[in-house]
């Protein structure tokens, strides 16, 4: 019996913009992937970036982090250092072996709902293609 | 104590002085041709020190090569190299060999040149090694010892009359006076009105200057200059002038303006003499003063 | 502060590489601020060993501690016990807690994970620039606050050099040409007199290598 590989992506979005894209697109009845986790926050500018590199340890598969358009943090600045932090974990993932393809960064307007499906079926799509985090196999092959 | 060069400083007459590049190598036949093609036209030929951080045969030895064949050198020393006790020794080895005039310099950083991991010593500044010329000369070295037998010099330094912003340029030239500059030999100047603004400054200390020239070879050399060596603005007319002339016929355009520069400096009377940088092409010295008349 | 840089994850995975127990030691002053060694940095090293270490088949035990400093022996005390049961300790401190951290624990063997760059100050969020060369003779106040000996590339007392270029230094535009600073600096001041007093060569031996003071 083989199980069809069903990716687990996290994706941390915040209260004002992604979140309400989100609760949006669900009134819109729009159809997306639902390998989604949504950890929602109140700015993506609390994330850290132990927060992602922990996901990817606990095994997900994809991560992002879906904050407001740039400039138009409701907190100012949190979605652009959301994006640093970003591009720096992407940078240690790599070091460490795995593919940076697994982590992005997303700037999702309250109001664009079909952005935020588009976002969650784009990342499930690249952890299938990118195959299970190899940690898992890992974890796999000690059971 | 009587030099050539003193004696030639002092006697009012128009300097002039050139350079010579020394090889990357012991083959010191081109050196030795450029030396003898120049030293009865100049009143002296400077020996540049590994000029812009490039390994090369040594100034002393150049110098050294000078007075063989004939010639009166201007030993060029940076700080760049050596540290104070190798500097001091240099000086007194030179004056025991006949080399008395010194140009003093800090010397271009390690990084523009062939060497990028070398240690930049610069244990000295330029106005400090002038400074330790004179307490040399006063029997006492750097350490406070007695020295068994005193050196003398005839010791220069460096000015950039085009220095942006100048003051800072203004008061360190004071500051090089005040430490025994006795001649100075400029940064390549290209605009007669700034230079005779200078000179209105430094015609206050008692102390020769000449001006610099380098040969501009084509308006890509003078544009080339302008964005990349400190110090040195070419002014838009004489690039046009450069650009403007007949295909081929560029490096003899430079030669020409040089030549006409260094006419209106001494028709002028607008500084004391003029010092000639053609480093690789120092046969064409020769051209540029034809053109200047002299 | 002492500024740092964390090595290559590489490098730090090479050196590491024999041990099976390693103790990642991190250090609450200077490379805290400078964002190398800290607390933080702790956890994301033992994060990106943890994940590389697996992906590899290794079995690793990765232990986290951070302590306010590694440069006095006080706050290296209590962990002492604890770091002991370690292969080997990698210190995420400057070179100088490296180096107490590896007498106190003696003969547990110690890993640098940073290499140490400059005493600096924080120029702007993330940006670190070097201000001082501990060279035991300050003369600070003869240049205005600007030093000569860490920001003149060529670490000049009677600048500037002819290299100077629209206030910038011949090794690079984006550099300051110090000695232009320091003009400008005693020239607002009104002691440009300073500026034309000559500064005699400097003094190397100040601190004799390796320097000691003592407070009596």
């Amino acid at each position: 019996m083989v199980d069809v590989f069903e990716p687990k992506v996290v994706a941390f979005c915040c209260h004002y913009c992604a979140y309400s894209a989100a609760d949006l697109a669900g009134s819109m009845r729009l159809e997306y992937a639902p390998n989604v986790r949504v950890v929602k926050l109140m700015c993506t500018g609390r994330v850290d970036i132990i927060h992602l590199l922990k996901a990817f340890e606990d095994g997900a598969d994809a991560v992002y982090v879906a904050g407001c358009e740039e400039g138009a943090c409701h907190f100012l600045e949190g979605n652009l250092r959301a994006k640093q932090k970003v591009a720096i974990a992407k940078r240690l993932l790599k070091e460490m072996g795995l593919e940076p393809e697994r982590l992005e960064m997303f700037h999702i307007s309250a109001s664009n709902a079909p952005l935020f499906a588009k976002a969650a079926n784009e990342m499930t799509e690249r952890a299938r293609k990118l195959g299970p985090n190899p940690l898992k196999r890992e974890i796999v092959k000690a059971t | 104590m009587p030099t050539p060069f003193r004696d030639a400083l002092n006697s009012g007459k128009f300097m002039i002085t050139a350079e010579i590049g020394p090889p990357k190598g012991v083959n010191l036949d081109e050196m030795t041709n450029n030396i003898d093609l120049l030293k009865d036209k100049v009143d002296a030929l400077n020996v540049t020190d590994n000029q812009s951080s490039a390994m090369r045969y040594p100034s002393l030895g150049g110098c050294l090569l000078i007075k063989e064949r004939g010639g009166e050198a201007v030993l060029q020393m940076t700080c760049r190299d050596r540290n104070r006790l190798a500097l001091q020794s240099d000086l007194l080895f030179a004056y025991s060999r006949g080399i008395k005039n010194v140009l003093c310099l800090t010397g271009d950083s390690i990084t523009v040149g062939d060497h990028k991991q070398a240690k930049g010593v610069f244990d000295l500044d330029s106005v400090q090694l002038l400074k330790t010329i004179r307490t040399l000369q006063s029997g006492k070295d750097l350490g406070g010892n007695d020295l068994n037998g005193a050196p003398e010099f005839c010791a220069g330094a460096v000015i950039t009359p085009e220095a942006h912003p100048i003051e800072p340029q203004l008061h360190k030239f004071k500051k090089k006076v005040d430490a025994g500059a006795e001649f100075f030999q400029t940064q390549a100047v290209y605009d007669i009105n700034n230079l005779k603004n200078f000179m209105k400054y430094a015609r206050q200390f008692k102390v020769k200057i000449m001006a610099g020239m380098v040969l501009l070879t084509g308006a890509k050399m003078a544009q080339y200059m302008n964005a990349n060596v400190p110090g040195i603005f070419v002014p838009q007319p004489l690039i046009d002038e450069l650009a403007g002339a007949e295909k081929g016929k560029a490096l003899q355009k430079g030669i020409e303006i040089a030549g006409r520069a260094i006419k209106t400096l001494k028709d002028e009377n607008i500084c004391d003499g003029v010092h000639i940088m053609a480093i690789g092409r120092e046969k064409l010295v020769v051209d540029i003063l034809a053109a200047a008349g002299l | 502060m002492i500024v740092g840089e964390r090595k290559p994850f590489d490098e730090i995975k090479d050196k590491i590489g024999q041990f099976k127990k390693v103790l990642i030691l991190g250090c609450g002053t200077c490379v805290s601020v400078c964002m190398a060694g800290g607390e933080k940095e702790v956890e994301i090293l033992a994060s990106e060993l943890r994940v590389a270490n697996k992906l590899a088949g290794k079995d690793v035990e990765i232990g986290q501690a951070t302590i306010k400093r590694q440069c006095d022996r006080e706050f290296i005390e209590p962990v002492v016990e604890n770091a002991r049961e370690y292969d080997a300790i990698l210190s995420m401190a400057c070179g100088a807690g490296v180096q107490l951290v590896s007498d106190v624990v003696a003969p547990v063997p110690i890993i640098p994970a940073l290499n140490t760059d400059f005493i600096g100050i924080t120029e702007s969020e993330g940006v670190w620039v070097e201000r001082c060369r501990a060279c035991g003779n300050c003369l600070l106040a003869e240049t205005g606050g600007v030093c000569p000996v860490t920001r003149c590339a060529k670490g000049l007392l009677n600048g500037p050099c002819g290299g100077t270029n629209n206030g910038k230094c011949e090794v690079s535009p984006e550099k300051d040409c110090a000695w232009t600073l320091i003009y400008q600096r005693l020239d607002k001041q009104g002691r440009l007199d300073l500026f034309d007093k000559y500064n005699p060569p400097r003094n190397h031996q100040a601190v004799v290598t390796p320097g000691r003071v003592t407070k009596s």
